[in-house]
């Protein structure tokens, strides 16, 4: 009899013991439930950058798999992604929509500089995650006085360093000239272009001509540089008018050593309507897989992406980079919310995605993702290739930690 | 020097491009007295069309040329009498929203059916004609060529043919065309029919130079509205060499006067400087009102 | 038909102003920060207005002085340190200023070109504002970003904190009456005849002694004003001023605002305000992939059931309902 007692009340005990701690481990913020995350995201789906709404495509569709495959620790990944239209304006009143009225855990991969720009202080104050952010300005990785905010990509300073440790190795006397688009983006490269020069950027730069987005042509431009003697080309452009200056580099007859940054390095969208002949040799820097190139175009990294653009992302075009990027910031989203199991508040999600290690299948081999308290660029690797009329051929070593 | 023959060159190239969008757009100016801001939109979704039939149908360049032309029309045709024509009578300012609101619907359309990575577009003059020289490529000259086909064959349209005679009295008198029996609202359907035939053949030209996306013509319509002004409104002659002018006055200030990153603002103050000295545009005919 | 009773007059107002006053407490700070930006395009629209509506001139470029309004207003407050209510009468000058020197050149320029000139302004406005030489000022292409303004009063009402988004609401509800009031004073009276009468018959209007050039240009001047109190205001409310803020879209969606509330009409240009505001957002919840062509089908509707506007199409039901009741 006693021993029955003792049992039970043994029992009773541990229950109440272990049932506070139990209970305690779910942790949760508004927007996480025992059902869902709910994740919010902003992207352009329409306006002047139209084009890269298709990142948000690709990333709600990679959701819907991982939907469709359980979840995320058993709770379904509710994506809700409105468009701004790349009106910063606009991104603001989206963002607080988002956070106050959806009540969104975070905010994940929104799409361009100035639309960050305009919500940063407030998803600070907020205390709201602003994870990932898809743009390549340096400065997304202030986690002293920005912590709710991460960037994802390499950033494009770091880029052009890589580019001018590679001139000043190989043509430590060319002359360079630059095409640039008049906005954040393009000005982040070239600032990061002329610092690591240093002293050497005055005699370097013969030439440096901007363009707006609302151009219809960069033919003009592109007459000016080639008449600056020049050897050496700087291509900072969007996919079209990448398109545009490489045909017309070849048009005037003009062969410099040209650097192409690598928002523009896709081959089935950029550099086949520019012609391939007229990108043979040129240099870009890069940290995912191209999906024309065949040399990834095999193994199971290969065939699962195949295998989930197919499924579903049917709409996607398989030569359009974006549909790698997307595919490849989520998975890096997934992770994060793996690593905090049912501690959903937004102060761990920033925890974890401050403490990641790894590959994911679409980096090319070497880059990795890696995090710390102290250092908030997830992708700093990159590498240099130089295209030979099929595929971007990976040369020299992979810069970055 | 060379530079400077390239800066020219290249900037009537431009001017041609210009120069058939302000001639689409004087075109619906001269039969229904209204400015169609959908214009450049319109010719963008005709070339995704050829597009599509080229490279997904595998019709052949001509083939596909006319066909979408002809289809334009219809196109144009069909949006007067069925989008336009309830508001024919409504005031000037509902006509232009109707028009944001097509220029938006084109748009939109071009994205979702045809996706918003950029697609080379055929040039149907080969690169490696021997007309081509190192300022203009065969492209070029070839589109030029066009250009000054549709203009003579609308100069002979408006000139020698009754129906050409019948547009533009539509649009100069309504009233009195419709007492000699003239069909005012079908002359509006046709005028906008030849504009968005016109758009077509205009973008399907400028997409191998500038590659086709859907926002491709957004920059262009604007120059293409200044060369239209320039020239004078209801000029098509005036338009085309508006074009012109205004192409290679973007690039001459952009290279040498002023640098790209104010080219727009002193684009602007020479337009309003020349309408200023000459309000009706450097080729329009005065237009004197009745107190 | 006998007139509307005085008492009746006050009783609707009344309600309509405690509605008003209590409206942001009722709803979360969002919305509240939606509702802000709706007084600020209404204000926008109104400064149009009394160009196009009322003195038929097309501007398709008013979204360049909401933009000089607004880097006004940023560069006071971030670079001097101005208190932000102070802004807005320096952004009215400016663009006052501004405005009145181009309605010059626009004098020559009738119809089609005015559109022309001042759509290229429209365009040129964010390269100038991008220009590296005003960088220092203007924080080039990054932009500025501002601290909202915190309420000089803290209570709590309604279960709801008096935030300062709230407070921004009764900020430019007040601002909105001035320039609502300013706006019915000038053109109720003999500038606002003046005014009609160059729209519609401006020979006339010269044989009767009105000075074309001053009077257009003055036009002009505080039309440009109006609008560029609003952009003041409105970087305000945002907290963030851009280049890419102010396209030319801006300026077409302040014609589309001007149409769809009704020309020549005052109370016109809050349903202006709305329709800008609230249906691209609804557009948005129709469909994702392809949200402007909502839009542009939701603009052409709007027109084809009121050509001339909401105000128009109220008018219309109006008077069909005094009818009824009279017969």
């Amino acid at each position: 009899m006693r021993m029955k007692t003792l049992t039970l009340a043994l029992a009773t005990v541990a229950a109440v013991a272990i049932a506070p701690a139990a209970l305690a481990q779910k942790k949760y913020d508004t927007g996480a439930t025992d059902k869902e995350i709910k994740i919010g995201g902003i992207s352009p789906y329409s306006g002047p950058a139209s084009a890269y709404g298709n990142i948000g495509k690709a990333i709600q569709a990679y959701f819907d798999k991982v939907n469709a495959e359980g979840g995320v620790n058993g709770r379904k990944i509710n994506f809700i992604s409105v468009d701004d239209g790349y009106n910063p304006a606009k991104t603001v009143e989206q963002a607080r929509k988002l956070v106050e009225q959806e009540e969104v855990l975070l905010l994940f991969n929104t799409l361009g500089t100035p639309p960050n720009s305009a919500i940063h202080k407030y998803m600070n104050a907020k205390k709201v995650p602003q994870l990932f952010v898809a743009t390549g300005a340096t400065k997304w990785g202030d986690p002293k006085n920005f912590p709710w905010t991460m960037g994802w990509q390499p950033n494009y300073q770091s880029e052009s360093k890589n580019y001018v440790t590679h001139i000043l190795e190989t043509k430590p006397n060319g002359k360079i000239a630059i095409l640039y688009q008049n906005d954040d983006y393009g000005k982040d490269y070239l600032e990061g272009f002329e610092n690591a020069l240093g002293d050497k950027a005055k005699s370097m730069i013969v030439a440096k001509i901007s363009y707006e987005v609302t151009d219809p042509t960069v033919d003009s431009q592109m007459v000016s540089l080639k008449g600056s003697g020049a050897d050496i080309f700087f291509n900072i452009t969007t996919p079209k008018f990448a398109a545009q200056a490489i045909k017309k580099a070849a048009e005037l007859g003009w062969k410099p050593v040209h650097y192409l940054n690598s928002v523009s390095s896709s081959v089935g969208t950029v550099l086949k309507p520019a012609g391939i002949e007229n990108s043979m040799g040129i240099i870009t820097a890069g940290y995912l897989k191209d999906p024309t190139d065949p040399q990834f175009q095999k193994g199971k990294e290969w065939d699962d992406w195949l295998a989930w653009m197919k499924k579903y992302n049917p709409n996607g075009d398989l030569k359009d980079n974006l549909n790698v990027f997307g595919y490849t910031v989520a998975q890096g989203l997934v992770q994060v919310l793996k690593q905090a199991g049912d501690n959903l508040t937004r102060e761990n999600i920033m925890k974890q995605a401050a403490a990641l290690n790894m590959t994911l299948p679409m980096l090319l081999p070497g880059v990795n993702v890696k995090t710390a308290a102290d250092d908030f660029y997830p992708i700093e690797r990159e590498q240099l290739m130089k295209f030979d009329g099929t595929t971007w051929q990976l040369f020299g070593k992979i810069y970055g930690r | 020097m060379e530079a400077l023959l390239h800066q020219l060159f290249s900037g009537l190239a431009n001017g041609i491009i210009y120069g058939s969008v302000a001639l689409a757009l004087v075109m619906i100016y001269q039969s229904t007295h209204h400015i169609n801001f959908a214009q450049g939109e319109m010719a963008t979704f005709s070339t995704f069309i050829a597009w599509a039939l080229i490279n997904e149908a595998g019709w052949s360049y001509w083939a596909a040329f006319f066909f979408t032309v002809a289809v334009s029309f219809a196109a144009g045709l069909v949006v007067q009498r069925v989008v336009l024509r309830p508001i024919e009578k409504a005031p000037v300012l509902t006509n232009v929203i109707v028009f944001i609101g097509l220029l938006l619907i084109f748009n939109a359309l071009s994205g979702m059916l045809f996706d918003h990575t950029i697609k080379a577009f055929d040039s149907p003059f080969p690169s490696d004609s021997p007309l081509a020289t190192v300022y203009f490529s065969a492209h070029q000259l070839g589109s030029a060529g066009v250009l000054l086909l549709v203009l003579l064959a609308l100069f002979g349209f408006f000139r020698y043919t009754s129906v050409g005679l019948a547009m533009r009295a539509a649009a100069q008198n309504p009233d009195s065309a419709r007492l000699v029996g003239i069909r005012v609202s079908w002359m509006l359907g046709l005028g906008w029919g030849l504009a968005a035939a016109i758009g077509a053949v205009a973008g399907m030209m400028v997409a191998p130079i500038v590659f086709l996306d859907p926002n491709m013509m957004a920059g262009i319509l604007l120059y293409g509205f200044a060369g239209a002004l320039l020239g004078g409104i209801d000029n098509p002659l005036g338009a085309v060499i508006g074009g012109l002018v205004v192409g290679v006055l973007e690039n001459l200030l952009g290279a040498y006067v002023i640098g790209t990153e104010l080219k727009l603002t002193v684009a602007l103050v020479l337009i309003v400087g020349t309408l200023t000295l000459r309000p009706d545009g450097l080729f329009g005919k005065k237009v004197v009102t009745r107190v | 038909m006998k007139p509307l009773d005085k008492k009746w007059v006050w009783l609707w107002s009344a309600l309509l102003l405690v509605a008003l006053i209590l409206l942001p407490f009722l709803v979360k700070n969002y919305r509240v920060f939606q509702i802000n930006l709706v007084l600020v395009y209404a204000i926008a629209i109104l400064g149009l207005n009394m160009l196009t509506g009322f003195n038929g001139q097309i501007s398709l470029g008013h979204g360049a002085f909401y933009a000089f309004g607004a880097y006004s207003a940023a560069v006071l407050m971030d670079k001097l340190g101005v208190p932000y209510w102070a802004t807005l009468p320096v952004a009215f000058g400016v663009c006052f200023v501004l405005g009145f020197l181009l309605g010059f050149p626009a004098l020559r320029l009738a119809g089609h070109y005015l559109a022309l000139a001042t759509f290229a302004l429209a365009l040129a406005v964010p390269q100038l504002l991008k220009y590296k030489h005003i960088e220092h000022l203007t924080g080039g292409v990054q932009g500025i970003v501002l601290n909202k303004p915190t309420p000089p009063i803290s209570f709590t009402f309604l279960d709801q904190p008096f935030s300062a988004d709230r407070w921004l609401y009764f900020f430019s509800l007040a601002v909105a009456g001035i320039m609502f009031l300013m706006a019915w004073n000038i053109l109720r009276g003999r500038v606002g005849r003046a005014l009609i009468a160059v729209r519609d018959h401006p020979i006339a209007a010269t044989a009767m002694g009105i000075n074309l050039t001053m009077f257009k240009s003055l036009t002009f001047g505080v039309s440009a004003g109006i609008t560029g109190v609003a952009g003041a205001l409105g970087g305000i409310v945002v907290a963030f001023v851009s280049p890419d803020s102010f396209t030319v879209n801006l300026s077409i969606f302040l014609l589309v605002g001007v149409v769809v509330g009704g020309l020549a009409s005052i109370p016109g240009a809050i349903f202006g305000g709305m329709f800008i505001q609230f249906v691209p957002n609804i557009a948005d919840e129709i469909s994702r992939s392809a949200p402007a062509a909502i839009y542009g089908v939701l603009l052409i509707g709007c027109m084809y059931l009121m050509p001339s506007g909401v105000m128009g199409g109220l008018n219309k039901l109006w008077v069909r309902l005094r009818t009824k009741t009279a017969g």
